[in-house]
């Protein structure tokens, strides 16, 4: 009886874990609703250089929203920057390469020349450097 | 005689070149091309120095293209990391 108990409670403790971990990440994962509407509505995209920019002239709310979040990105790219031994715009220029890349159809992004596309099925225009 | 010019070869030159203006003239031509051999060398000279500066351009320029594909390359799999971790800001 005791051992079932013992069993019992490490399964419950087991349990318990997993269940925060489920609810924890995907709001550690998730974006801020206002930052994705932003992104789909093509207000804002992904620029070469690894940040956000405005596509259009942004309100005082996306305005503050970009900021917050360049700041962060650029405090991230600091630190990875110190552990790979490479510059903050280095790390940041490939964290760019790959934003690109990953947004979907209908974000916008920003090719090596300015300008802004709206990403379709296709590859996006990166610069000849990235992977 | 205690002059430099006063041995035969020279006394002649010189006799010969006061004496015919023909001479003297192509004595003066000569040096004054020579004259412009050694302006113009010169000048040559200063833009050979002027050429040695040019390489700054180029050397600017490389400063400005810091980032080398190698680089993004040896990064890119860390830069994905860095994305997956912190999706919230990305």
């Amino acid at each position: 009886m005791y051992e079932f108990m013992k069993k019992n409670k490490a399964l419950a403790a087991l349990g318990g874990l997993s269940l925060v971990a489920v609810v924890a990440a995907p709001v550690m994962a998730q974006r801020d609703p206002a930052y994705q509407a932003a992104r789909a509505s093509g207000k804002i995209g992904e620029k070469p250089d690894g940040y956000l920019g405005y596509v259009t002239a942004p309100s005082p709310a996306i305005k503050a929203l970009v900021e917050d979040l360049n700041i962060k990105r650029k405090a991230a790219y600091t630190r990875k920057a110190q552990e790979t031994n490479s510059t903050v715009e280095q790390f940041a220029f490939t964290s760019g390469c790959n934003l690109i890349m990953r947004t979907v159809p209908g974000e916008k992004y920003q090719t090596p020349t300015g300008t802004w596309n709206t990403r379709d099925a296709g590859n996006p225009v990166r610069d000849s450097r990235c992977p | 005689m205690n002059s430099p010019f006063s041995d035969g070869k020279a006394t002649m030159f010189y006799k010969t070149s006061r004496l015919t203006d023909r001479a003297y003239n192509a004595i003066r031509r000569n040096m004054r091309s020579l004259t412009t051999g050694l302006i113009l060398s010169g000048a040559m000279g200063l833009t050979a120095c002027v050429q040695v500066s040019a390489p700054d351009k180029p050397i600017v320029i490389n400063l400005n293209i810091n980032i080398k594909q190698e680089v993004v390359y040896r990064l890119d799999g860390d830069a994905k990391d860095l994305i997956n971790e912190e999706a919230d800001i990305f």
